[in-house]
Order: structure tokens, then sequence, then C-alpha cells
């Protein structure tokens, strides 16, 4: 029905019961129902990446999946990169490489990259620039994204 | 942008998808595969069915085959299953270098092949592939399964001869001869966005001449289709730029050009003999 029903959605290893419409998309879900709004939403149409989150291993749009979707599988978020007070190597690598400015679009690229890199971990430079191209940024240009992600990647490889 | 209500449908087997496909069809009932056309399409409220038969939980849908004649491919295969050659046949890598101009890397993953096809968007690479080899698209309803042929298959923009209560449940592919030779162009004003104009050729050289060439085209009319102008340009002769040129200037004579507010037709006229010329040289290298 288009009533509401009750889903559970594990983000970064803990449950949230909640009770959504199907029309409410995951990445309302997570922002408003489970109160995680390290994801942020900009178009809403699945151009930007802004809420790009890992499910089950697979970074996607999480506009573009409705949060009943996701029902009991694994997703990941910005707030499960950091390990207590140790920022992730990609969360490093952007703060050291100046790989933002307003901030906005971060999370998204974070959690593009560490999802693309965690499956294809030798990916080549150039086939990163073009995963970078899923995702837009309006204040950085993207050359330091890309010194970010490249410099990540080297220290993940390790 | 928020999609308007609506109730979802959670088959787990193809024939409660198919059972309650035909009850919902007649109240503008729609399948949700990957989501990556239609949630936009319903976030900007162009699109509000009343109901969605969700296939993301039926078993069986995510099947790629291989039988040494056809590749066959479910109806939840996703673009990203393409990253990686998914057969030694020279089709696998055809999908593999076709597979990576398709929107970005997310979308990929969840995005199906079949979901492109029922979408039908003309400038859709899995559309311009299915017209150019052949494909055959297996729908299925209650009432039976139907083959229809990509040439049959398409139906102007966004429009296909599936039926309201069939399911695209899974194409298949001829495999390509193991000397055939193909290549694929496209053009787009940015990354990973709709193609204005694409080409995928195919051909095998015999005697160092062209032979049973396929030039298909999307993006630059209503539905994509092989041009056979462009094709007997390139029987018969060998790879050269003056036969690629003479298939790209007969393509491009023999469109009918879609026109938007950015391209007019004599654009994509222009457009169309580059795209054919540089699929044919990608095919030599």
């Amino acid at each position: 029905m288009t009533d509401k029903t009750a889903i559970t959605l594990n983000i970064n290893g803990k449950d949230y019961a909640i009770e959504v419409e199907p029309r409410r998309t995951l990445a309302d879900a997570i922002r408003e129902d489970c109160g995680q709004t390290g994801t942020h939403i900009g178009c809403e149409h699945g151009v930007c990446g802004a809420c790009t989150v890992i499910v089950d291993g697979a970074p996607v749009r999480s506009c573009l999946m409705f949060a009943a979707q996701a029902d009991g599988k694994t997703i990941r978020t910005v707030e499960g990169l950091a390990d207590g007070d140790r920022l992730h190597p990609m969360q490093q690598a952007f703060m050291d490489n100046h790989g933002l400015q307003c901030g906005f679009c971060t999370p998204g690229f974070l959690m593009l990259a560490v999802g693309v890199l965690e499956r294809e971990p030798n990916i080549s430079d150039e086939d990163l620039i073009d995963v970078l191209s899923s995702n837009l940024c309006r204040c950085t240009g993207y050359q330091n994204i890309i010194k970010s992600v490249r410099a990540a990647a080297q220290e993940m490889r390790k | 942008m928020k999609p308007a209500p609506f109730v979802r449908h959670v088959p787990r087997t193809l024939d409660e998808a198919l059972k309650i496909l035909t009850d919902v069809a007649g109240e503008d009932g729609r399948v949700l595969a990957g989501g990556q056309s239609l949630v936009p399409i319903m976030a900007f409220r162009l699109a509000k069915p009343a109901h969605l038969v969700d296939i993301n939980e039926v078993e069986g849908l995510d099947k790629i085959a291989d039988d040494g004649k056809t590749l066959t491919i479910g109806a939840r295969v996703r673009h990203a299953a393409f990253h990686q050659p998914v057969t030694a046949n020279p089709l696998g890598a055809l999908l593999s270098y076709v597979a990576r101009h398709i929107a970005h890397y997310p979308i990929r993953m969840r995005g199906t092949f079949c979901g492109s096809l029922a979408h039908a968007d003309p400038s859709s690479e899995w559309c311009l592939t299915s017209a150019t080899l052949g494909a055959v698209m297996v729908a299925k309803s209650v009432k039976g399964t139907r083959d229809i042929k990509a040439a049959e298959f398409f139906d102007g923009i966004m429009s296909t001869n599936l039926k309201e209560d069939e399911l695209l449940a899974e194409m298949r592919l001829p495999l390509l001869p193991a000397d055939a030779k193909f290549g694929f162009y496209e053009f787009s004003r940015r990354a990973g966005d709709f193609a204005m104009a694409a080409s995928l050729v195919t051909y095998r050289l015999d005697g160092g001449k062209i032979v049973d060439a396929r030039v298909g085209l999307g993006g630059a009319e209503a539905s994509p289709r092989r041009i056979p102008e462009a094709e007997a340009e390139l029987n018969g002769k060998a790879p050269s730029d003056a036969a690629f040129r003479a298939a790209g200037e007969a393509a491009s004579a023999a469109i009918e050009p879609l026109e938007d507010h950015q391209t007019d037709a004599a654009y994509r006229r222009d457009l169309v003999k580059v795209v054919v010329r540089r699929a044919l040289e990608h095919s030599l290298t």
C-alpha cells in the first residue's frame, strides 16, 4: 500500500527500525528518519552524486533508491568512514590536498571514491578520472579532488 | 522533487511478478528494475505510476548465459556486470567497451540492460547495441512469451512494442564470428551525458575486404537502427579513410535527424558523419 511499512536500515553497523512510505527515497530516510545528515542531497534526480552511499558494497545514488529497497541491506555513509578519531585515508587525503572548499559535495565524493577503490584497488589513474566525473563539485574545481583520490588510492593499496 | 505516492509490489518469483503486472497494468502499473531512469522521471513528476512492480527481489532474473550461439541477458542484469567481458567471444569485449560509456559508475551499479531497452531512450547505448546486432527481446506475461526482434521492438522516442502487462524478461544477442571486428564512438557534451549521436559498427575481413558490415546509429533519430546505405559503402572494400568517410556521408544523408533546442537537423547530420567515421576508425585500433 501507499501506507507506511516497517523496515530496518543498517547504517554503519547500527540498525534503525523506521516506518516509511514506499516513495521515501533512501537519501531522505538516511537523513530524516535515521538522523544521519552527513549524506547530502543536491539534485534529487541522480545527476550530482552528493547523496552517494555504499549499499552492499556498491557506490550508488541514494536519491534513486527507495528506502524500502534497502531494507536489510548494509549501508555505509560518510559517518562510518573514520575509525574513532582516526580519519579514513580518503578523508585525510582530501584534507592534505585541499580536496574541498565548501564541503557540500564531499561526502558524496568520499563514498564514491572509497566504494570504487574497495571494489577495484588497482584502478588506473585514467579510469579514476572517469569515475570522478560521476559527481559534481561547484567550488574547488576537480584537480584537487583528483589529487586527493589518487593519494588516498596509494595509501589504501598499502 | 519527491515522487508521487505509489503502491510498491515486491514479487519473489517471475510468475508472481507477471500476475501482479497483469493486475495493475490498467492502473498505470510500471516495472521498477534499476530505477536510474524511472526514479528521476518520477521525481520530476513526469511519471506518476500508481503501482510499481519491483523486480529487484525476483529470483533468476540476473542470469547471463552463453550457449555458444547466443548470449542471454536477464531482466535484472546491471550495466556494471559488463565492466569485464562476460564471454570470450568478441561480443564480450564489445559489450565491455560500450558499457563504459553508459552514464556514470554509480548509475551502472544499479541500472539494468533490459531496463534501458524498455525505457527506449534514443541515445541509449544498449538500444543501439541491440538494434545493430539484431537482438531478440523476450517479453513475458501471464498469457505467454513473445519474441520481438529489435527492429520491431523500438517504436520511437521512449516507446516500444511491449504491452502494458508484459515484462521484458530477458534479451538475446547473437554471438559474433570469432574474427569479427567492432568499433564504437559516441559524442556527448559532458562525460556520462546522453549521446547526441553514437555509432556501433561490426564487420569481418575476407581477403582484406570488409564483409557483413553492420553500421548502427543511435541518438540521431527517434529509434536506433542499422543504416544499410552506410553498410553498402563498406562491403567489398578494404578499410580505408575514403571508405569510412563515404559510410559517414551515406549515413548522414540517410537519416531523419532528431531536432531539439540544442541541436538542429543540420548539426546532427554533420555529427553523424563524424561519429560513423570515428566508430569505423576505432575498429582498427
